[in-house]
């Protein structure tokens, strides 16, 4: 049994790690294929990519679009949270189930949706308009998590503010806000790693101006290329060193 | 005007520009959807219906019906197996893994999760081609006497589906495995039942809402799915999210993608009408 189990274990971890390594270390190939047999190490494919105009620009495009729809998600789910959490309005139930909806819907009906409205608007696809797709599918979680974190305790400290003659902005900035740090930095965290990543809304709401995976993507029509892994890898260990700074700081003193 | 009103008018104030965005974003785009689904192109003009013609035709033309067939057959096969590959795993992590090490073991087992997710597909064609890692290895170890093709196959686009869920599912069944008080194994060991009953009769049940939870959101990414099977499964059998990309792009035929993408949300739904008993998805 012990020994099954510890088997089962390095199989399943060889078959997780297996892409991720085969990416990585291809990445180095000197070589014009990223296949076996590996050929000797040198880093020019990482020189290549850097000085890819196309793809540093699609990587700030990314970069601003998750930014930019994250803060937007972020705000509109927490004033939502804070407006739902504090008072029974008539009708809670169905504002919250339709503040939730998109999230059980595929980001490719999302998208089209989205494709077929702007056209007959006459609003041509951009970084804007996919932005606003992303805010779509970020707002139930931002708000599903800010709600969620929302508890009697916080709706008390709230009307205590309010009663000492707080404002409206400064209950929510002064109070709230400092209260859910932890479960705002989660929520935009989060937020950002899914419109970072994200690919079926850029592909179809971006023209000229694409985002990264968009650009990724174009890449791969012409073949396989060390280069197409380094930029994976770059993406790869950008965000592991994220993810375990975060870990270490923020969310080391939000659990404690 | 009573507190009780102001806090009502101030609550709804801070409600309002959420349910707008929400209304102007998706519920419109998707009512607009619908009824652009009942259009149908004449020429290169879109005309307006009402007609069923589109849905007709998806569940009578074999192209277009295959799809739906090709997409539940693939989201249930990876489904099944994810779930049973990462049972297991989620356990052992939770129960034979010293609890020093379980927080790096489960950083291992979902680490690919960083990497983006095209190029996690990407990386499958790397390793599964006729000159991959995998065919190199088992050719050279003499298991093979020729490279075997499984890029631009059904099997490719399995692989790496499967991979992506296992990876989610053994989160969310390690986390309610973990939930769950340890006197539950140990009264049923009491009672004398073998290692494996304690198992079967008593763990597994317990873990059916994470089982289910997880097996609902593999089912609902993985139907709606377009990189996946296009850059690894390739055009010889097309899924529905492939179809859809295909009335847009070679023939910008919008009143069948949206009929496409209509069926999909239905198919979305009926799972979740199947799953809904075990799904606690109200109390997010």
């Amino acid at each position: 049994m012990r020994v099954l189990s510890w088997a089962y274990l390095v199989a399943l971890f060889a078959f997780i790690l297996l892409p991720v390594v085969v990416l990585v270390v291809f990445s180095f190939q000197d070589g014009r294929l990223p296949v076996p047999p590996f050929r000797g190490a040198t880093l020019k494919w990482y020189a290549e990519i850097l000085s890819d105009r196309d793809l540093m620009a699609a990587l700030g495009n990314s970069l601003l679009v998750a930014l930019g729809s994250s803060t937007v998600a972020l705000l509109l789910g927490f004033m939502a949270a804070s407006g739902l959490a504090r008072v029974a309005l008539p009708g809670t139930l169905a504002m919250r189930a339709l503040l939730i909806a998109p999230m059980t819907v595929s980001y490719l009906i999302i998208a089209l949706g989205l494709l077929q409205m702007f056209n007959a608007a006459g609003v041509g696809p951009s970084l804007l308009t996919t932005g606003i797709g992303h805010v779509v599918i970020n707002l139930p979680l931002c708000f599903s998590i800010l709600y969620a974190a929302m508890g009697e305790h916080q709706k008390n400290a709230m009307r205590a503010a309010r009663d000492l003659g707080a404002g409206e902005w400064q209950v929510l900035a002064l109070v709230s806000a400092p209260m859910l740090a932890p479960a705002l930095a989660a929520a935009f965290f989060l937020s950002v790693t899914f419109s970072w990543d994200e690919f079926i809304i850029a592909f179809l709401l971006t023209r000229f101006d694409v985002t990264l995976p968009v650009e990724i993507w174009s890449m791969l029509r012409s073949g396989l290329s060390p280069k197409t892994n380094a930029i994976g890898s770059l993406v790869f260990l950008v965000s592991v060193a994220i993810t375990v700074t975060l870990e270490f700081t923020l969310f080391r003193k939000a659990r404690k | 005007m009573g507190i009780e009103a102001i806090e009502k008018r101030q609550g709804a104030a801070l409600v309002l520009p959420a349910l707008l965005w929400t209304v102007a974003f998706f519920v419109l785009p998707f009512a607009a959807m619908v009824w652009i689904s009942l259009g149908h192109l004449d020429g290169r003009e879109m005309v307006p219906g009402p007609d069923l013609g589109n849905y007709l035709r998806i569940f009578t033309e074999p192209a277009l019906s295959r799809g739906i067939w090709v997409s539940l057959q693939i989201t249930l096969i990876v489904t099944v197996i994810s779930v049973a590959l990462a049972w297991p795993l989620a356990w052992i992590i939770a129960t034979r893994v010293p609890p020093r090490w379980r927080r790096l073991a489960l950083l291992l087992a979902v680490l690919p999760f960083w990497t983006s997710y095209v190029v996690r597909s990407y990386s499958w064609a790397l390793v599964l081609g006729q000159k991959g890692v995998v065919m190199t290895a088992l050719v050279g170890l003499g298991l093979l006497d020729a490279p075997v093709q499984i890029m631009a196959t059904r099997a490719a686009t399995v692989i790496g589906f499967v991979h992506f869920f296992v990876m989610l599912l053994t989160l969310t069944i390690y986390s309610n495995l973990v939930q769950l008080s340890p006197n539950y194994a140990r009264a049923a060991e009491d009672l004398g039942a073998s290692r494996f009953q304690v198992i079967r009769l008593v763990i597994l049940p317990l873990t059916l809402p994470g089982v289910m939870t997880g097996a609902f959101l593999t089912f609902v990414l993985c139907i709606g799915d377009y990189i996946t099977p296009q850059i690894l499964g390739g055009n010889n059998e097309l899924t529905l999210p492939q179809l859809i990309m295909l009335q847009l792009g070679r023939r910008g035929d919008y009143p069948m993608a949206s009929a496409l993408s209509v069926v999909l949300m239905a198919l979305v739904t009926l799972a979740y009408a199947a799953c809904a008993r075990w799904l606690k998805m109200e109390r997010v």
